[in-house]
């Protein structure tokens, strides 16, 4: 059914097979569990599987950490690493802030799933 | 210029700017001090018209002064420009808002209405607008105080709040904006897009720019673009806003909105158009009908109704469709006639609606079959009223009668049978729901209220305040002026055609 | 094209904020406010000033550490960026004078300093998306503006302010997750973040799959920050409960800053490109925005709270700007740029004047709001120019964004397109009634008799913007020559 270079292609794609797996189980994660805090944790997951794609996107194969060294010719490209590592403080700030409303949240409706908010919500008039 | 301490430019900017200052003033006089907010409100009206008037030997001796107000698009001002018709036009509406205001003193005052000071600062409002339309140079200019006086007489149509009011106010400015804005402003930017201006200029500016089915489909945009001139179908927003106060409906009917709708009309197709470009191409034919039908079928309807100011109403879309067929026809003696029917129309018929608001201020009457013997209560009134009777029907010796001589010379000179015909058979249906309404209001005998019906007491009434009668009575003597001295008017619509 | 570096540029995005945590530092209300008010105006001199640069040398540009593009991060502002960083600086310039007595009533007072902490981080954030040339800068500064702005949504008082907040969040997260994974497929295949320089190498690599998904990405991911129709659905509540000095900053700036993006996306980076050849972006984007045009006034009829109303007709005036964008004539998207500054006007004055009544009455559905015109005449008076402004009536910005995006369609020979537009405006009309009606045909309750009080110092900034409605509505010359400027700048090149 397969041939050898095939299944060689597939797995040498290993990495994006990694990327896809996790950004859809997070994405899947967000959209269908109606707790508050598994949505963020699906929002991490998916957010996490991008790092994984610039960090893997970054590495050169049989290339060393870019460091000046005699007899290393090939180095690994650190600016998507250097990229991603400002992306993972940008995450935590969003994690943080997204607990911190969770927390919030919990105070206020006593509950943290979402549709028992709608619920809540729903019979609330508009008053500023 | 009659005043030589002013130029004719500042005149022009003087004639839109000075209603909105004595809004103004209207504004800070306020409640508190009635008789001089009312005081202020005539002043401004009277130096409004001594302002408009100033310009007309000028215009008739062919100067067209202009001046430009602000670039509101790139290479798109902002025009004023004083020709034959719009000066007509202006003449109109500021001569009859000075008559129009001292009737509203005694009709706002004798029924208490409520939030007079906003009354009368939208009626400065729209009398700007409505001679900022008079003096427009360009279609964009003709489309800014156009919508400005859809706005400013909306508050005015809803005055009493009530919910029939806002129902009504609902259909006026649906109607007037949905038609401006889906209409109006398309056919103006298309106008634009083929010719890269929209400046008004004598012989029009679309010829050799479009021609067959595409110069018809902007014909049509136009016409249905300007609500106001109340085409059928777009004619429902009249009768619904006859829910507002009496002088409003005037100001609706004779001094400027409905007018600012067939002078556009009448400007458009002279200006954008050009009467030789229609003549050539048959673009206006259909107006010729729509007009014919709308003249008939909105006089049969005004045949049938009951109600005294939704009867003047439908009367006034016939009449309008009158200004449009007549410059449908397309020969320079009608559309002169169009111009003198304007004149003739509105006087006639702010009488009409004068006498019908001193009625219901005097007695609480609303429907004709209520006026039996009102005549001998209210002889000034009826008589009045009689008088413009007789000018919407076209009988001597009234102004109604020479416009519509005029219009149907040029019907006899080009030829047009069914807008001969037209004339004749609205002649009849007017005289048919006109008539009737003075015979019973002189020859039979007043039939009393029963006791417990709230307004039996209004029975014994006489004459409506004094201010009211002499209002109306103004506008009748003016009829029959109109009648033996038509000259101005008439100069002014042959200018507009170049006889 | 080199030009002298312009360090005006980095102060524009480091003034507000270095200024906020000083405010943090002060913890006095009024401290953080004067803070806050003395930045904002700075910032809306230094936009000034960089808008006359940019007019007289097509661009200014500044390279951070002095290291040139495309090693180094730059910060470029060509005239399109120049006009947004005047909308951004000039509302948050009116804002703050307003959000004083505003705030006082409406967030707890140990929190006001918070407050002006992250109005001036959001402010930061929006005018450093604005000035990069570095596509992961960018996400950087979408990120700070983004996380402040979920803080300030949830200090609204309403508790639905809290989850409000939180949808948006996770909204604007995958949002700019999407962006950032299609920053990073562009990066794979050209090795460069620097627009000038990805818009140089994007004709050679056009073809490829990967840049065609980058673009996807791309675009979903942005589209969501701006709200387009159908990925709007944060936008209501957020707008709605957060408050009224937040929602009237946000509604004037937010979105426009993203609509920016959008197009340096489309006309910068895939500008040598024809990219609607090779996707069908054209039809995709015209669609939702006659989408959002329609769908979005038609929801905002059925609303019974003014702000929210307010909300479902920025959603449709976006749609407006989107359209002409999706035009890609000079003439359309002229028109989109346009209405940009108009409907930050606009937007901004109408949800300033329900913020002034909600100060004063506390009333913000329409039941509340009977008779609110004369009790409230200065007020609810700019509100009526803003609503006339939706409307598109002339004298008013509308009348200029319609005249120009109705034009664009006529060149085009669409006409269908022009007569929707137009006949969206018609719901605009219904919408905006309805507040007329309201506030001026029904009596006031009795209950509310004496005429409701607003401070001078919140009157100020309504009419301050309100005037600017009139005046760029009566002169639209000069926003319309801004507009081409900018549009012939993106057609043309960088």
């Amino acid at each position: 059914m397969f041939d050898l270079a095939t299944i060689k292609d597939l797995l040498g794609l290993v990495n994006y097979w990694v990327v896809i797996v996790l950004m859809m189980a997070g994405f899947y994660t967000v959209i269908a569990q109606h707790n508050l805090i598994k949505k963020v944790v699906g929002l991490n997951i998916f957010q996490v599987s991008v790092f994984v794609f610039y960090i893997s996107m970054g590495k050169v194969s049989g290339g060393s950490a870019p460091i000046l060294k005699d007899g290393i010719e090939t180095y690994s490209n650190p600016l998507p690493h250097v990229l991603i590592l400002t992306a993972i403080v940008v995450g935590v700030a969003t994690t943080s802030l997204a607990l911190a409303l969770v927390v919030r949240i919990h105070h206020s409706y006593d509950t943290i799933e979402e549709d028992e908010i709608q619920t809540i919500e729903h019979g609330e008039e508009d008053i500023a | 210029m009659l005043f030589s301490f002013i130029s004719e430019a500042q005149a022009i900017q003087l004639a839109v700017v000075l209603p909105l200052f004595g809004g103004l003033v209207v504004w800070w006089l306020g409640e508190r001090n009635r008789n001089l907010r009312e005081a202020a409100s005539l002043i401004t009206a009277m130096a409004e018209f001594l302002v408009v008037a100033s310009l007309t030997p000028e215009v008739l001796d062919g100067a067209r002064p202009s001046v430009d107000l602000f670039e509101m698009l790139p290479g798109l001002t902002i025009t004023l420009t004083v020709e034959p018709l719009g000066q007509l036009f202006a003449l109109i509406a500021s001569g009859l808002w000075v008559v129009n205001t001292v009737y509203s003193i005694g009709y706002m005052r004798k029924n208490n209405e409520g939030n007079q000071t906003r009354f009368y600062i939208c009626f400065t409002i729209a009398i700007s607008a409505a001679v900022g339309i008079a003096y427009a140079g360009n279609v964009l200019t003709l489309f800014l105080f156009y919508e400005v006086l859809t706005i400013s007489t909306y508050p005015l149509v809803t005055h009493s709040g009530k919910a029939d009011a806002v129902r009504g106010g609902r259909v006026y400015l649906g109607i007037l904006m949905a038609t401006s804005i889906g209409f109006l402003f398309l056919a103006m930017l298309w106008t634009y897009n083929l010719t890269g201006t929209l400046d008004f200029v004598e012989g029009g500016i679309l010829a050799g720019q479009v021609q067959g089915p595409e110069l018809a489909v902007l014909m049509l945009l136009y016409m249905y673009g300007i609500g106001k001139a109340a085409l059928m179908p777009v004619h429902r927003w009249l009768p619904a806003a006859m829910v507002a106060p009496t002088p409003v409906s005037a100001l609706l009917h004779a001094v400027a909105v409905v007018k600012a709708g067939v002078f556009s009309v009448v400007k458009v197709v002279v200006y954008i158009f050009g009467l030789d470009l229609l003549t050539d191409t048959q673009g206006a034919d259909w107006l010729l009908f729509i007009a014919g039908f709308t003249i008939i079928a909105a006089s049969i309807i005004a045949l049938r109704q009951d109600n005294l100011k939704r009867r003047l109403a439908y009367s006034t879309i016939s009449q309008l469709s009158y200004v449009i067929l007549a410059t449908a026809i397309l020969a320079p003696i009608s559309v002169a006639g169009a111009a003198l029917h304007m004149a003739a129309h509105a006087l006639g018929k702010i009488t009409l609606f004068f006498a019908a608001g001193s009625i219901y201020t005097a007695a609480h009457k609303t429907k004709v079959s209520q006026l039996d013997g009102i005549g001998k209560r209210m002889p000034f009134t009826m008589i009045a009223f009689g008088i413009g009777a007789l000018s919407m029907i076209g009988l001597p010796p009234t102004a109604g009668f020479i416009s519509k001589w005029y219009i149907l010379s040029g019907a006899l000179e080009t030829g047009e049978a069914f807008a001969i015909l037209v004339i004749i058979a609205s002649t009849l249906l007017n005289a048919g729901y006109f008539l009737p309404i003075l015979y019973v209001a002189f020859f039979k005998d007043q039939k009393m209220r029963p006791p417990d019906d709230p307004y039996s007491k209004y029975d014994h009434h006489g004459e409506a305040p004094v201010a009211m009668v002499m209002a109306l009575s103004f506008t009748a003597l003016g009829t029959i002026a109109l009648f033996f001295f038509p000259e101005v008017p008439l100069a002014l619509g042959r200018a507009l055609v170049g006889g | 094209m080199i030009t002298a570096s312009d360090p005006w540029l980095l102060l524009l995005v480091v003034v507000p904020l270095l200024a906020a945590p000083v405010c943090v530092l002060l913890r006095s209300p009024s401290g953080a406010w004067s803070v806050a008010t003395a930045v904002s105006w700075a910032v809306f001199g230094i936009s000034i000033k960089l808008l006359l640069t940019v007019l007289e040398h097509g661009q200014a540009v500044y390279r951070i550490g002095g290291w040139d593009a495309p090693w180094g991060i730059e910060y470029v502002l060509d005239p399109l960026g120049a006009f947004v960083v005047l909308i951004v600086a000039g509302i948050g310039a009116v804002t703050m004078p307003y959000a004083k007595r505003s705030v006082e009533k409406e967030i707890r007072k140990d929190r006001i300093y918070l407050f002006y902490t992250m109005l001036l981080l959001c402010l930061s954030g929006l005018l450093g998306i604005t000035v990069t040339g570095d596509a992961f800068n960018l996400f950087v500064f979408l990120e700070i503006s983004s996380l402040s702005t979920y803080v300030l949504i949830s200090m609204g008082q309403d508790r639905r302010a809290l989850t409000a907040a939180f949808r948006y969040l996770i909204m604007g997260t995958i949002g700019a997750t999407f962006y950032i994974i299609g920053v990073g497929l562009m990066y794979q295949v050209t090795g460069t973040l620097n627009f000038a320089d990805l818009k140089t190498i994007m004709p050679a690599v056009i073809e490829t799959r990967t840049i065609l998904a980058a673009l996807a990405f791309l675009t979903v991911g942005i589209s969501l920050k701006l709200a387009l129709f159908p990925l709007h659905m944060w936008l209501p509540n957020a707008y709605t409960f957060a408050p009224s000095v937040v929602t009237a900053f946000l509604a004037a700036t937010a979105t426009k800053v993203s609509v920016y993006v959008l197009l340096r996306i489309i006309f910068t980076v895939f500008g040598d490109v024809d990219i609607f050849a090779s996707f069908p972006l054209q039809p995709v984007l015209i669609a939702m925005a006659l989408a959002a045009m329609f769908l979005a006034s038609l929801s905002a009829i059925w609303q019974e709270n003014v702000k929210r109303m307010l909300a479902y007709s920025s959603i449709a005036q976006i749609g407006y700007i989107v359209l002409g964008i999706a035009l890609a004539t000079e003439a359309g998207l002229s028109g989109g740029i346009v209405h940009m500054f108009n409907h930050a006007l606009m937007k901004g004055t109408a949800f300033f004047a329900i913020g002034a009544v909600i100060y004063a009455t506390g009333a913000v559905t329409l039941k509340d709001l009977e008779g609110i015109g004369k009790r409230m005449p200065v007020t609810m008076a700019a509100f009526v120019i803003a609503g006339l402004g939706l409307i598109g009536v002339p004298l008013t910005p509308g009348f200029i964004s319609k005249w120009q995006l109705v034009t664009a369609a006529l060149e085009l020979d669409m006409w269908p397109l022009a007569a929707l537009i137009l006949l969206s405006s018609l719901l605009a009309v219904i919408y905006v009634w309805r507040v007329f009606e309201v506030a001026y045909l029904r009596e006031p309750a009795i209950t509310a008799d004496k005429p409701a009080d607003v401070p001078l110092s919140m009157l100020v900034p309504i009419w301050t913007l309100a005037g600017a409605a009139i005046y760029f509505g009566a002169n639209g010359t000069f926003t319309l020559d801004l507009a081409d400027t900018a549009a012939r700048h993106l057609m043309g090149g960088f």
